[in-house]
């Protein structure tokens, strides 16, 4: 909400400077966003009166008029608009006057007349949209007032961003009642008389869903004069309020709303039929509204209805065919209640935001419909003229929403706040916040003032207290321990994974949970298990990621783009399918690496990251003391992945993720040059520790034999580590691989195998026969299963 | 060799021969320049055929009276020329090493070779200092799901359907009703509808707003929420806890202000602020956890109360940190990432 600090201080005028001000509201909960200057940037501007005006010889469109700033000789000024007249009041720019956006008024000459400055629109000097015509200033403003004082331009323009709760500040009034609260000042009284009825008009008014309208206050004026112009006091402060003057009529009602809180509208009497009824809208109804786009109602929305037809989408916004317009003569005024859960999520169904019905979902005082008209009736008279007839005020009692007493008990505050303010205080507050107290032996009861419909309970007078106490004043205490220990150490921490792939120069990055659906489909089979977002922000994170690897993918390629050359990147995160009608979101720990395992380096021990390093890094994640036996890798068919060089990996016996290298396909897609490897795991697979138990080690030395077999080229290594292994299950204490080689020198079909097999026994020393023996055994099973061959 | 002499004279010539071979011994110690030299010297006079080794051979020559006399000085010598030996070892082999350091002097400032570590997200540190931070004072570590349901994200917290507080946070919606959680706060509710008072958690996460993409706007950021609900919770303990927590996570220096604020899960609620460069920022939002979210989830709210906080984590590491493009988090450029290794 946006207002006048000049209008807001018509009402409560503390002895503190604007920007005082602004920090009270700020800390009374009604924050300020901005606060700005008024005057809009020009200078040396001037109230003039024009005293003569003439044609132009060369222009139908120029006139030339004197202008007189009573400074005893007049100034002459072409001027191209249709309003200019003699004995009118404008804004005068002379030769040396500056406008808004800089530019400097010059001696000019326009079709052969030379002009001494200009006459200006609102346009022109930031005041306004209107260009088309000059600003008429009010005839009483003496020439050669400076402008500013003339508009009272000395003034701030407040922007509030206040929370939903506050819907009672929506006003002048309403941010006033705080100030003086805060200030323990007293708020202007308005005293509004009730205007007595000059004519019988009325129209009946039938509430039929009483639920959602309880109260209808509607009063007929006849006879007014429409067009007369609003005055340059209310079209300024509706202006510095971002509210477009648009007729007296409709200028009075937004006035009216602005000062009190109350929504109002005004029909044009004479297109409206017979009985207004307010009802929920009928199945197939539409509407014209006012900003001229026809809607189709649902039934959920409350109209105004006359006896043929809704007129009103009631509290948000007017129809366009009994609109007030410049050919108005008698209004039927509206002043209504409609109960916040009636407007709420209307407006943006209909993508029709208003003032009003901004105001009625966030409430407004159901105890001021009847006051506001008698306001709005005094004010349209003054301006227009015209016949009041009498109010019409039909209520629904039951449905009315009720005042209400709260308790408060003096203990409570104490236990909430923690801290003890005096009774006497906290009375004191109450009271300036329009509250009724009634002293009992615990504490108080509380008649909350109808203008605080967002107080309905203890802690909401307790907040009250708080607020107006002062959230500064509160002291600071430390929270009391009664502490348990729960942390479980049988479960691995996330970090200690995060910094197993950090040591091995991996970088954590965080990507979006959404991401592009062409994209993860180049990633992922089974599109249909895939969450779709019904609006996303873009076509480009349009889908919940199923996969860590689209994202980490596209950093990649993100970061190629600015010529690095090696990328080892992880994140953790979750992963979100639809599984058997229901969601899954499995945390997720995925990872990527890119050209060489190491940064550039001096000596050569540098190579590709390949499957093999890849390897190393998931049996780093997992493996923690476990034999590397118990994890394993089985081909798989991945759409995302190189078909000879991909695997889902295996721990103890149980899938926990896949790993390869990307498919060439989608390199070329995504125009990568060298290979990409990539892993994925599930964390709640490798999250658990093992339980671990100590083996004794054996005293007695050990005994190597290295043994080099010729074997089928396509063998995997794994079958003859198991051959081995099984072959020598008690001596054979370590097993370890360390040639492969085919090539020139040997059959190639074939592949030498260089294995360095470790013995050991656990109660005596190994003889060379027993080695031997063990030996023999292992060729003889390599043989056996493999036809595999000893290399000499 | 053998002289028919008398065993007198006999004597008499091996002393002079010994003092000679003493001589001889020592000059060749001295002279040798290499261990195997030297090696050659200690064969030479004292091995199996050496000179010294022969003298001792002919102590058995001599009249049984001179024996000891002659065998003593020949002992002597050996003993002189076998130290001789030792010092001159010493003394080669000091120079053999010398000479082999020199040779193996490397470049130390070449640098370091294997792998240099990578790093975590600055996010994922900040979270860590976070938690860090709270586990002293005894908060746990609580998770939640992302997707969420309107039940857990808004009318559980006293949202009700079409409440103007969901429009201050514009949400990503799925079909069947499922959201993105627009805050961590849905895990407040699924810890309190597990368990019993006391609670003592805070949880980290994503929070996603339907949001475009700027400097300051991200459809997809990180929150801290954090709970206490037990007996005797007060306002005056949330603010003390939370600057506490700031000026740890800050600097003892940092101002720091509640401010009222609206929440419709927290009564009363209040905005954090920071004392910055330009000015109060905006850090947290807090408050005194609403009785109606209480009651949502079955505990009396008349016997406990409660505080929550909530965190934007991009926000304090911004601040932290000096950045100030929110976009940098997530575009997650190596060269950023390295920095804060």
């Amino acid at each position: 909400m946006k207002f006048s600090e000049r209008w807001l201080r018509e009402w409560v005028d503390p002895p503190i400077t604007s920007d005082a001000l602004a920090e009270q509201l700020t800390l009374a909960g009604l924050e300020v966003e901005s606060i700005t200057k008024c005057q809009p940037g020009f200078t040396n501007v001037v109230v003039a009166r024009v005293a003569r005006v003439e044609k132009h010889p060369k222009s139908d469109n120029l006139s030339i008029c004197d202008v007189d700033t009573g400074a005893g000789k007049t100034f002459l000024v072409v001027c191209g608009a249709p309003n200019v007249r003699v004995g009118g009041v404008y804004a005068y720019a002379p030769v040396g006057a500056s406008l808004p956006g800089g530019k400097t008024l010059k001696q000019a000459r326009i079709k052969g007349v030379d002009s001494e400055g200009m006459l200006c629109s609102a346009a022109e000097l930031g005041l306004g949209d209107v260009d088309e015509s000059i600003l008429e200033l009010d005839a009483t403003s003496a020439p050669g007032w400076p402008l500013e004082t003339c508009l009272r331009l000395n003034d701030q323009i407040i922007e509030l961003s206040l929370t939903p709760n506050r819907g009672d500040c929506l006003s002048i009034r309403g941010v006033a009642r705080d100030i003086a609260v805060i200030n323990n000042i007293e708020i202007k009284q308005l005293p509004i008389p009730a205007v007595t009825p000059t004519i019988q008009h009325s129209r009946a008014v039938n509430l039929q869903a009483p639920a959602a309208c309880p109260r209808y206050v509607g009063r007929v004026i006849a006879d007014i004069d429409i067009n007369r112009p609003s005055p340059l006091w209310l079209t300024e402060k509706l202006r510095r309020s971002e509210i477009r003057s648009i007729n007296p009529v409709v200028d009075m009602t937004n006035y009216v709303m602005l000062e009190l809180g109350q929504p109002l509208h005004a029909f044009d009497n004479d297109l409206l039929k017979g009985a207004i009824t307010v009802r929920l809208a009928q199945r197939g109804e539409k509407l014209m509204m006012l900003d001229g786009n026809q809607v189709e109602l649902t039934p959920d929305t409350l109209v105004i209805a006359d006896d043929s037809r809704p007129v009103a989408m009631a509290g948000i916004m007017g129809g366009l065919d009994t609109g007030v317009t410049a050919t108005t003569k008698n209004i039927f005024l509206e002043s209504a209640y409609f109960t916040p859960e009636a407007i709420m999520g209307r407006s943006r169904l209909y993508g029709l935001h208003t003032d009003s019905s901004h105001r009625f979902e966030r409430g407004v005082d159901f105890e001021l419909q009847a006051l506001v008209m008698e306001r709005a009736t005094n004010l349209i008279l003054a301006l227009c003229g015209g016949q009041a007839g009498p109010i019409v005020d039909i209520r629904d009692q039951a449905a009315q929403p009720k005042n209400r007493t709260i308790h408060l008990s003096a203990r409570k505050i104490l236990q909430i706040l923690g801290v003890v303010i005096e009774p006497s205080q906290v009375s004191s507050i109450l009271h300036r916040l329009g509250m009724v107290t009634i002293e009992r032996a615990d504490g108080w009861d509380i008649k909350i003032p109808s203008f605080r419909f967002d107080i309905n309970l203890e802690a909401d007078l307790v907040e009250e207290i708080a607020r107006i106490y002062g959230y500064d004043r509160i002291p600071s205490a430390p929270i009391v321990a009664k502490l348990n220990i729960f942390r479980k150490n049988n479960s691995i921490n996330i970090n200690e994974l995060r910094n197993t792939l950090v040591n091995r120069g991996y970088n954590e990055v965080v990507t979006y949970s959404f991401v592009d659906a062409d994209l993860q489909n180049h990633i992922i089979d089974e599109g249909e298990r895939t969450i779709s977002l019904l609006n996303p922000i873009s076509s480009t994170m349009n889908v919940m990621r199923r996969s860590l690897w689209p994202g980490l993918v596209t950093t990649l390629v993100y970061n190629l783009k600015r010529q690095q050359l090696r990328a080892r990147i992880f994140e953790y995160g979750r992963v979100f399918s639809h599984q058997d009608g229901t969601v899954r979101q499995d945390l997720t720990i995925g990872g990527l690496s890119y050209g060489n395992n190491y940064s550039i380096q001096w000596d050569k021990n540098n190579s590709l990251s390949n499957f093999y390093s890849l390897k190393g890094d998931i049996e780093a994640l997992i493996l923690r003391g476990d034999d590397v036996s118990a994890i394993s890798y089985r081909t798989i068919n991945h759409t995302a992945l190189h078909p000879g060089q991909s695997a889902e990996i295996f721990y103890n016996n149980q899938r926990i993720g896949v790993c390869g290298a990307l498919h060439p396909r989608l390199l070329q897609v995504l125009e990568i040059p060298m290979p990409v490897m990539v892993f994925e795991l599930d964390c709640s697979a490798i999250s658990m520790r093992q339980s671990r138990k100590y083996k004794k080690m054996s005293k007695f030395p050990t005994v190597r034999r290295d043994i080099s077999i010729l074997v089928a080229k396509e063998l995997p290594v794994e079958k003859i580590m198991d051959t081995i292994k099984s072959a020598s299950p008690t001596l054979l204490c370590n097993l370890e691989l360390f040639d492969v080689y085919h090539g020139e020198g040997i059959d190639i079909l074939k592949k030498s195998l260089a294995l360095s097999l470790t013995f050991q026994a656990s109660s005596n020393t190994l003889t060379d026969e027993a080695v031997e023996g063990e030996v023999r055994s292992i060729l003889a099973a390599l043989n056996s299963e493999f036809d595999s061959k000893l290399r000499e | 060799m053998v002289i028919n002499l008398s065993p007198f004279l006999l004597h008499e010539k091996n002393m002079e021969d010994l003092n000679q071979v003493i001589a001889e011994a020592l000059a060749a110690v001295k002279a040798a320049s290499t261990l195997m030299l030297l090696e050659q010297v200690r064969v030479d006079y004292l091995g199996r055929k050496g000179a010294i080794t022969q003298h001792l051979k002919s102590l058995g020559q001599l009249p049984t009276e001179q024996r000891p006399a002659a065998g003593h000085a020949i002992n002597q010598a050996r003993d002189q020329i076998q130290n001789a030996i030792a010092d001159k070892k010493t003394e080669l082999e000091q120079q053999q090493l010398e000479t082999s350091l020199q040779a193996e002097h490397i470049d130390i400032t070449l640098p370091a070779l294997g792998q240099s570590p990578g790093s975590l997200h600055l996010i994922t540190q900040t979270f860590n200092e976070i938690e860090y931070l709270f586990a002293q004072v005894g908060f746990a570590v609580e998770d939640g799901p992302e997707i969420e349901d309107d039940e857990h994200n808004f009318t559980a917290l006293n949202i009700p359907e079409n409440h103007p507080a969901r429009a201050m946070q514009d949400t990503f919606y799925f079909a069947n009703h499922l959201l993105l959680r627009t805050h961590t706060s849905p895990v407040q509710i699924r810890v309190m509808q597990q368990g019993k008072p006391p609670f003592r958690f805070i949880a980290p996460g994503r929070v996603f707003r339907c949001d475009d993409i700027d400097a300051t706007h991200s459809p997809m950021f990180h929150q801290v929420e954090g709970l206490l609900v037990d007996e005797g919770v007060s306002f005056a303990q949330l603010k003390g806890l939370l600057q506490d927590f700031l000026r740890h996570f800050f600097s003892d220096d940092v101002q720091i202000r509640f401010r009222p604020s609206y929440f419709p899960f927290t009564e009363p609620s209040a905005e954090v602020d920071i004392l910055g460069s330009n000015g109060w920022l905006e850090i947290m939002g807090c408050g005194m956890v609403h009785p109606n979210v209480l009651n949502s989830v079955g505990i009396d709210s008349e016997k406990y109360s409660g505080f929550a906080f909530g965190m934007g984590v991009e926000r304090l590491a911004m601040l932290k940190y000096g950045i100030d493009d929110l976009r940098i988090f997530f575009e997650n450029d190596l060269r950023f990432l390295r920095q804060f290794g």
